[in-house]
């Protein structure tokens, strides 16, 4: 497969890598009461590197993330470097549940894998992942399988 | 000459699976266009249904954003390069169905909700939003009634309904979910049976308790809309910080006499209950509908406007009655509309929350303790009362309720004066020491005692359950009210 090119469907199922998992907890934590988010770098399903990036968003960073231009360009040059793919986007819920929003719904790109995690009174909680139906009209689940462990969630 | 564009990882599948693509063009947006006219799937993906570029699409002429250029105007010329780079948002906030299949009608469906279908604002889309969409309702009473039944009948796939009352026959007269033959039924099952008559495909879904910190949050969390119709503050608190703690919208309403109140809280951005009345009001100082009455109509007018706003929100359409509070006045037959804004300061909506979990409600609202006024006020029952009526007592039994309650049922002998009237009549009392007291339930009749205590009747006590223990105990033949 080339490296740069998506795999051409959208991603059932989707492995975080140990360090991955706990690179996304770790951020979700630090950034705690606002979201944080990041890019998901790896190829096919595996996701090898959580690349934390700034929330920018003007709108209030409890309730809302946004990714710059600019930095999204730096993370498909990431993948692109390290000959991986830019697989995805994560991103926290805090005090939320781990459900996709109507506003994640609106801003989602095809293809993506979107991780979604909770953080509840500053504590890492559910991790789920998404990617957007091909009509744009909602969210289908992903399963999230743990890499070290290879075990699934829900 | 052709120009190239760059086409970024997610809309590269539409694009053949390029990251190059040339195209011809002498403008961005003609780029654009003749781009998506060879890849036409990218269409819905660089922009909206109106035609207008995705707010979260990119485009960069080179190391330049297009919003600093002209636009889709901008000119591009041989050698430029043109990259179309996505901003990634999103953020929880209001959760309305998104993770949920939107699922398909039957002919049936098609058929019943036609003229729903019709209409572009709700259409096929709208109606399997509403089919795939739960709405949870605090209370099976006034509001509650009309608030289900609409939503029923317009097709809500899942109503929760939140109670643990038995229908009485002083309900009848505006909770219209139930019937005469309802009476001392769990309000839950007849609420249940009236709903699948309306609408059979509708999924019931029934939670026989109060709600409490303890299950709000699970209660609440599978829902998209919530509807208040509480008729009281500890829970219309709760309500409220689990709605802006789960992120979701409650549709709020309440009724009292002529009077109903609307409006939308905890949608994003919006204000919450809490920003308008940050603290519950003195224990005692509202009276319920059950003390001050409530016009049959009202909650029809409200709980439907409640629904109205629910359906709105689970289609996505028109304005939401966000940031403004709605008052009705029945008697004057007016709409009156104020101002609401977010309160940064807000303890559970604002920058700095303080209160990120569910607290003590009924400890916030102070009405677990009995009133301070009841410790002190002497007590008389109603058979007490009863044998010294019989024995000649020479007793003065004072009615200190309503003019209009003391018409519908009254204790043989009483003499009536009006709590709000005591004070300026207290002269007609002058040389009775042995008075007994009573109102409807106890609550106004101690007030009552208290007055008459600091005016210097000493003896004065209160009949305890008032008149409705009265019927209850002494005397059946009286209506209850």
């Amino acid at each position: 497969m080339n490296s740069t090119a998506s795999a051409g469907a959208a991603l059932r199922r989707v492995e975080l890598a140990q360090p991955v998992l706990e690179a996304i907890r770790r951020h979700g934590r630090q950034a705690y009461p606002h979201e944080c988010c990041g890019a998901l770098i790896g190829r096919e399903h595996y996701v090898v590197e959580a690349l934390s990036l700034p929330n920018t968003t003007a709108e209030g960073p409890r309730r809302r993330f946004l990714v710059r231009p600019e930095d999204y360009r730096f993370a498909e040059e990431r993948a692109f470097t390290t000959e991986r793919e830019l697989l995805g986007f994560y991103h926290s819920h805090p005090d939320h549940p781990a459900r996709p929003s109507q506003h994640d719904l609106a801003h989602a790109w095809p293809f993506f894998v979107y991780v979604i995690l909770a953080v509840q009174q500053g504590d890492p909680a559910d991790l789920t992942a998404w990617r957007l139906l091909d009509d744009r009209s909602a969210f289908g689940v992903v399963d999230v399988i743990h890499g070290a462990l290879g075990r699934h969630r829900t | 000459m052709p120009i190239k564009v760059l086409i970024p990882t997610p809309l590269r599948p539409y694009a053949g699976k390029q990251d190059v693509v040339s195209v011809e063009g002498a403008t961005v947006g003609e780029l654009l266009s003749n781009l998506t006219e060879q890849y036409a799937e990218l269409r819905k993906h660089l922009y909206t249904d109106e035609g207008r570029l995705r707010s979260f699409v990119n485009v960069y002429v080179n190391d330049d954003d297009i919003r600093y250029l002209e636009h889709e105007q901008t000119a591009v010329k041989s050698g430029d390069t043109v990259s179309i780079v996505p901003s990634v948002a999103g953020g929880a906030g209001s959760a309305v169905a998104e993770s949920r299949a939107t699922p398909e009608l039957s002919n049936e469906e098609v058929q019943r909700y036609s003229r729903h279908l019709i209409m572009p604002e709700v259409g096929m889309d709208g109606q399997r939003k509403l089919k795939g969409s739960r709405v949870l309702c605090i209370g099976a009473g006034g509001l509650g009634s009309p608030a289900t039944m609409y939503l029923a009948a317009a097709g809500v796939g899942q109503l929760g309904i939140v109670d643990f009352d038995v229908v009485d026959y002083s309900n009848l007269h505006r909770q219209i979910l139930h019937g005469t033959p309802d009476v001392g039924r769990s309000k839950l099952q007849s609420a249940r049976d009236r709903l699948q008559a309306i609408n059979p495909a509708v999924h019931v879904e029934t939670y026989e308790t109060a709600l409490t910190s303890d299950n709000a949050l699970q209660i609440l969390e599978p829902y998209d809309v919530v509807v208040d119709g509480t008729d009281n503050f500890p829970t219309r608190y709760l309500v409220n910080d689990a709605c802006v703690l789960l992120g979701k919208p409650n549709a709020y309403g309440s009724i009292f006499r002529f009077e109903g109140q609307a409006s939308v809280f905890a949608l994003k951005d919006g204000p919450c209950y809490r920003c308008l009345y940050p603290e519950p009001p003195p224990p005692g100082l509202v009276p319920s509908c059950a003390e001050g009455g409530v016009l049959g109509v009202l909650p029809g007018i409200i709980g439907t406007i409640q629904a109205t706003e629910a359906i709105k929100i689970l289609l996505g359409v028109g304005e939401p009655l966000v940031g403004r509070f709605l008052i009705f006045d029945a008697l004057r037959m007016r709409f009156r509309e104020l101002k609401l804004r977010r309160d940064v300061d807000c303890p559970v909506c604002g920058d700095q929350p303080t209160v990120r979990e569910l607290i003590d409600y009924e400890q916030f609202c102070s009405v677990a303790t009995t009133p301070q006024t009841a410790v002190s006020i002497k007590e008389t029952s109603v058979d007490g009362l009863k044998r010294r009526l019989d024995a000649g007592d020479d007793l003065l039994l004072l009615d200190v309720r309503e003019p209009q309650e003391h018409q519908i049922c009254a204790i043989p002998g009483s003499t009536l004066i009006p709590l709000g009237d005591l004070p300026s009549r207290l002269a007609e009392l002058e040389g009775r020491r042995d008075i007994v007291v009573h109102c409807k339930s106890g609550v106004r009749s101690a007030k009552a005692v208290k007055l008459l205590r600091e005016a210097g009747f000493d003896d004065a006590a209160n009949l305890k359950g008032g008149i409705l223990a009265w019927i209850e105990h002494v005397d059946p033949s009286l209506p209850k009210y």
